[in-house]
């Protein structure tokens, strides 16, 4: 039935408001409702095409509402049935509508027998009363007017639905009250208002031309407001929102009184009752109103024409920034809607054009209202700030052992401290150990996390954001690692014990040094890959491991930044792959310390300078800086070496140490790959040997070193490159941690 | 004290407002109300400035009656509040008196605050009544 009744009186345009109408009838779940909403669908079409018709027939229903307000509540309460009574009743308006409306459309001048306004007003209300109590199921207040040209697609509907009372209705004053507003269409819309009604009829038709829209809006408004007296629909929110837009184009603002009045005093009310409403709404008495205080005042003017009372002091559910976006139930709403739709009678022309656009719109706007609090659920809700600590352990799937590494550039400090933590355990527990131990993964992003620190004066968060950012997973433990260890030189409480776990995972990181080592022998893919990773802890390590032992006590005086070193050093060669670096640092340590310290701060500068690996280089810088402090600046600048790579941290200490003399003629090549340097590495082994040996031996190792020297500067240059992301990184997380600061001060 | 009459005028001395508690010899309140608009006028010329002082807005005590007294109030717009209570209330002290007729200012102020209310008009706003009622119950 519904369907027919809205294909029957969809005039075309229907679709919308048609579909909002079935939607709405669907939840309404009443059968009378269906009419009404095909009523609505029809009046709000109608309405479109006639609104020259319906604004007067509109407005002179609302007259003829409020005039009958009084006559036809009480009468028609008892005859009308609930809710499909109202419906029937509307049906009977309707069908009278409709014929009114055929009349009036077809001449828009017909002059339907006039029908004693008393009859009219009585539809009217009884249209309303039945579209009110829809929406609100219990309004029985005057139901909205359906403008005259409603009527004539309610006609059409009514023969689709088929309500019982139809007859009675139909028989009833909507005739008359179809003739009525007819005869007002009929007249000139002023005229004719005027003719029925007394004056204010023609202000409200003129007025409610313009206001109609409203009023029937707000008729709407108010039979579904009457659902739930006082509270707000979010369809009725969104109707007064758009008309405060009108007035008032920033929802933020205030409509000045004189606006407001004017606004409001279309709606035909009595002063003295605006006055009241004005009271009621102007919460804060200033003499304008907000947009909460507009929707309350519309909300009371609504309601006042659906015939509720003013109450005396505004409702809750009223009061500025109380008034909630309800979700008023969809019956309430769309019956409201339907109503207003349907009832023939009431709404006002102009109200057709607006209704139907706002029951159109409605449910769009309640939707959208309704996302619109969703956005700011979920924008309130999102925060997100990052997400140190959850991250840690996810970053680096390959750690067993996760350190709460917080993930990269999480400016956790908690993280950081986690892994200064951790570095220190690992410190105090690598210091013991062979340097080489720890693990290449820490190696690296200790390194990098380290020498950021370090050069950050320690900063935990710089270190562990760079070695954050670092993070490769191995890597991340590995420095997370290291910076343990560094800690540990550098804060001798460090509590997490030296995590012995990163060493085998470092040992994949630092098998980034020295697996790269041997990976560069093996698979030249993986060099690569360690490469990078190590490069970043290279620079500590080979600190470190340059001087091992010196080294690490450097790192205690240093404070963290030759820990690191001197730790990542010793954490590389403690990796199985130190096997190859043990020769080296043998070789290295001895003597290499100095040069180490030199190559590690040529490299440094060398790859600040020439490498693209900031990273890697800035770290080296922060490491060469911390061993220069350490040791004795002297060497700082052994011009040739910069270029070398920083090979995973034993490695190129290792390589440094041997092949810095190679090497630093060398230096300069950036593009050599770990896989050169671990070929070099492997080859430098032997190139001691070979050093000692003949020519061949010498050339050989020359040729040797020049690899490894290429390997290095590779190294170097990917180190360097790391280097500028950890800074990168250490400064993001620096800028987080400050901004986190007034946080942690809340 | 049982009679409180109070009223507020404009220039032309019309009342904007008139209650009093109780109800019978409203007559006479008006009157004396109206009367002593006359001393208000008086005591306002007297000045010759504009009083924007809330001291000089409260005009204290008119005049002593018989048995009642009254008191007057004027804003800035000239309109007079006009209190009239009964002598026989002695727990009425001019702090009282003067916190009514702040409140009375207030009240007014707001309803000028309403667009819908057209200056000169008879106050009807209710939130004024309901102020007025209690401040009278208060007195009463």
């Amino acid at each position: 039935a519904r369907r027919e009744l809205c294909g029957a009186t969809r005039l075309g345009y229907f679709g919308r408001s048609q579909f909002y109408i079935a939607l709405k009838l669907v939840a309404v779940a009443q059968s009378g409702l269906p009419l009404r909403v095909e009523s609505l669908n029809t009046v709000k079409d109608l309405p479109l095409p006639r609104f020259v018709v319906s604004k007067n027939e509109q407005e002179s229903r609302h007259t003829a509402l409020y005039s009958s307000d009084a006559d036809n509540p009480a009468s028609y309460s008892g005859v009308i049935p609930p809710p499909p009574g109202r419906i029937q009743v509307k049906k009977g308006s309707v069908s009278h509508d409709a014929v009114q409306q055929r009349t009036s459309t077809d001449q828009q001048e017909s002059t339907s027998p006039v029908v004693s306004p008393q009859q009219s007003p009585p539809t009217s209300p009884h249209t309303w009363r039945k579209h009110n109590r829809h929406p609100s199921g219990g309004n029985n207040e005057r139901p909205l007017a359906g403008p005259g040209p409603f009527w004539a697609p309610f006609s059409e509907a009514q023969p689709g639905s088929s309500t019982s009372s139809d007859p009675i209705w139909s028989g009833h004053s909507p005739p008359p009250h179809q003739e009525n507003w007819v005869s007002f269409a009929d007249t000139p819309p002023t005229s004719a208002l005027l003719a029925m009604h007394p004056a204010s009829v023609q202000d409200q038709t003129t007025v409610r031309t313009v206001a109609s829209a409203t009023t029937t809006n707000e008729i709407r408004r108010q039979s579904s407001s009457y659902d739930d007296p006082w509270k707000i629909t979010d369809e009725q929110r969104q109707y007064y929102v758009n008309q405060f837009k009108t007035i008032q184009p920033d929802l933020n603002g205030f409509i000045p009184g004189s606006a407001a009045k004017e606004f409001f005093t279309k709606s035909k009310l009595p002063i003295l009752e605006l006055s009241h409403i004005w009271e009621l709404s102007d919460f804060d008495k200033d003499g304008a109103l907000t947009l909460d205080e507009f929707c309350a005042a519309f909300h009371l003017v609504v309601a006042r024409k659906n015939g509720y009372d003013l109450p005396e002091k505004l409702p809750e559910s009223l009061m500025p920034k109380l008034i909630d976006l309800e979700d008023s139930t969809e019956v309430g709403e769309q019956t409201g809607e339907v109503g207003y739709s349907s009832s023939p009678a009431e709404a006002p022309p102009s109200k057709s054009p607006s209704m139907p656009s706002l029951n159109q719109t409605w449910p769009e706007l309640n939707q959208s209202s309704e996302q619109w609090e969703t956005f700011s659920e979920r924008s309130s809700s999102s925060q997100t700030l990052t997400q140190f600590d959850s991250n840690i352990a996810p970053a680096d799937p390959d750690t067993a052992i996760v350190h709460p590494v917080p993930i990269r550039m999480t400016p956790s400090k908690i993280h950081m401290q986690e892994m200064e933590l951790k570095r220190t355990g690992s410190d105090h527990a690598n210091p013991t150990s062979p340097l080489l131990v720890k693990p290449p993964d820490l190696p690296e992003e200790n390194k990098m996390s380290s020498s950021v620190k370090f050069t950050a004066g320690n900063t935990v968060t710089d270190g562990y954001s760079s070695s954050d950012s670092y993070a490769s997973d191995p890597e991340q433990i590995g420095s997370t690692v290291t910076r343990q260890r560094s800690h540990s030189g550098t804060s001798p409480d460090n509590t997490a014990p030296p995590p012995p776990p990163p060493r085998p995972h470092p040992s994949h990181s630092r098998s980034s040094s020295l697996d790269m080592n041997r990976s560069f022998s093996v698979t030249p893919g993986q060099q690569q890959a360690g490469v990078v990773a190590y490069p970043p802890a290279v620079p500590p390590r080979p600190q470190p491991s340059q001087g091992a032992g010196p080294h690490v006590h450097r790192p205690v005086d240093a404070e963290g930044l030759i820990a690191h070193t001197s730790t990542s050093p010793q954490q590389i060669p403690e990796q199985p792959n130190f096997a190859d670096f043990s020769q080296f640092e043998a070789f290295a340590v001895s003597g290499v310390n100095k040069e180490e310290e030199d190559e590690i701060e040529t490299h440094s500068e060398v790859l600040q300078v020439e490498k693209p690996s900031d990273s890697a280089s800035s770290l080296r810088v922060a490491k060469a800086d911390g061993r220069v402090e350490d040791k004795a600046p002297a060497n700082v600048p052994t011009s040739g070496k910069g270029t070398t790579p920083l090979a995973p941290p034993p490695k190129p200490i290792r390589r440094r140490l041997k092949s810095e003399d190679e090497l630093r003629p060398e230096a300069e090549e950036h593009t050599q790959k770990t896989g050169v340097i671990a070929a070099v590495l492997a080859s430098q082994p032997s190139i001691p040997r070979s050093v000692g040996k003949d020519k061949k031996a010498i050339q050989a190792s020359i040729r040797r070193n020049k690899e490894t020297n290429t390997v290095l500067a590779r190294l170097n240059s990917e180190l360097q490159q790391q280097l500028k992301d950890v800074l990168e990184e250490r400064i993001s997380l620096e800028v987080q941690l400050e901004q986190l600061r007034p946080f942690s001060h809340l | 004290m049982a009679d409180t009459g109070r009223a507020g005028q404009t220039l032309e001395n019309y009342p904007l407002y008139i209650r009093s508690v109780p109800t019978e010899n409203e007559l006479k309140f008006h009157y004396t109300v109206h009367t002593s608009l006359d001393v208000v006028d008086e005591k306002i010329s007297a000045m010759g400035k504009a009083l924007v002082d809330q001291r000089e807005l409260y005009l204290g005590l008119l005049y002593p009656t018989e048995d009642y007294k009254v008191y007057g109030y004027v804003t800035n717009s000239k309109v007079k509040f006009v209190m009239v209570v009964d002598s026989s209330n002695t727990a009425l002290r001019d702090n009282e008196i003067r916190s009514m007729f702040r409140k009375l200012h207030n009240s007014y102020t707001d309803i000028m605050c309403n667009p819908f209310y057209n200056p000169g008009d008879r106050i009807h706003s209710r939130a004024f009544d309901n102020m007025v009622n209690s401040m009278m119950m208060q007195v009463c």
